[in-house]
């Protein structure tokens, strides 16, 4: 493995209408490499109609460390989520 | 055997052959990527090998019964792998004359021809895209890369003049090999030159004889690898 080439992170849009999501990583020396190999490796099936790629390096996460702060005080708002709602009978895919 | 057999099996074998090449990079590559680039390269050849043989006859007898003297692939297929830049080489020279052929075999009466010509197009321009896009950088990289281009290069190039000429039979069913052969040097030429290397001398040897089956002593090792299965255990399945 070359440990000169970054690593990307590879985001696959299955059709028209859906949002990218993330399929994957992989390594390239640059983007144009990196959108060939994500086709070679993630659309051999005819998964998608469109490829993003962004080196890893390139991307903020939060840390597992701040795991709390961020995600708990959410854990105990049950009123944040639509479950007061009386759903009209005959109404699917609410 | 009738016209169009013929020349369908030359188109057949080329595919087969080369898929054939290709398929030993299959965990041998640079990059895992690579690897898989490559492969499937190979998948794609091997599936255009199979409809235009199935045309012919039965596909496993073709491929796996026939000796060497019955196969009728460009001696330019059959080259070793080599390194690398010998392996992306190949498939600049040969990719680029395979989807002009291909793209002027669309119309053609022949069925299969036809079929398998218009969906190997696309398939074929992703390999000629591929092979362009690494000799531009083999050919814009380190010294070192540029060499093992430059000389992969000039090993391949008498081998061109087999794939470009032409014969009665080619003349008899339509194709033009003369604008085949006008593209291909517009755009080999396009893509050694953004890769900062000369179009090759002639150096007057011109290896050939593959459409006649007579192939170089590789080309035995390469049946006997692909072969020796089927001939040992004929039908085997997996």
């Amino acid at each position: 493995m070359n440990a000169d080439w970054p690593l990307w992170e590879v985001f696959v849009r299955a059709r028209r209408g859906l949002s990218h999501q993330h399929v994957g990583s992989l390594h390239a020396p640059d983007a144009e490499m990196a959108l060939r190999n994500a086709r070679d490796l993630y659309t051999r099936r005819q998964e998608g109609i469109s490829i993003w790629v962004i080196e890893s390096a390139r991307i903020h996460a939060s840390s597992p460390g701040e795991k709390d702060p961020f995600f708990a005080p959410a854990a105990d708002k049950a009123y944040r989520h639509p479950t007061f709602y009386e759903v009209p009978e005959g109404a699917e895919h609410l | 055997m009738t016209d169009y057999s013929t020349y369908a099996l030359r188109l057949g074998d080329d595919a087969l052959i080369l898929s054939q090449r290709l398929s030993w990079w299959s965990s041998r590559a640079p990059e895992l990527e690579e690897d898989l680039a490559l492969t499937n390269v190979a998948l794609d050849l091997l599936g255009q090998a199979r409809t235009l043989l199935a045309s012919v006859g039965d596909e496993d007898e073709l491929a796996f019964m026939r000796e060497s003297r019955e196969f009728l692939n460009l001696l330019i297929v059959e080259r070793p792998n080599g390194d690398f830049a010998q392996t992306i080489a190949r498939q600049l020279l040969f990719s680029t004359f395979q989807l002009a052929r291909y793209e002027a075999l669309v119309d053609h009466p022949d069925e299969a021809i036809a079929g398998t010509a218009a969906k190997a197009v696309k398939e074929v321009s992703y390999h000629c895209d591929h092979a362009a896009n690494w000799t531009r950088r083999l050919g814009d990289g380190t010294e070192e890369s540029r060499a093992r281009i430059r000389d992969a290069i000039e090993n391949l190039w008498p081998y061109t003049f087999e794939m470009l000429e032409h014969d009665s039979l080619e003349a008899e069913l339509g194709v033009d090999p003369a604008s085949l052969r006008e593209r291909w040097e517009v755009e080999v030429g396009q893509t050694l030159e953004a890769a900062a290397l000369g179009v090759p001398e002639d150096s007057g040897w011109r290896p050939g004889g593959g459409r006649r089956g007579v192939h170089d002593e590789d080309f035995g090792y390469l049946l006997a690898e692909m072969q020796s299965l089927h001939r040992a255990h004929p039908g085997a399945r997996w």
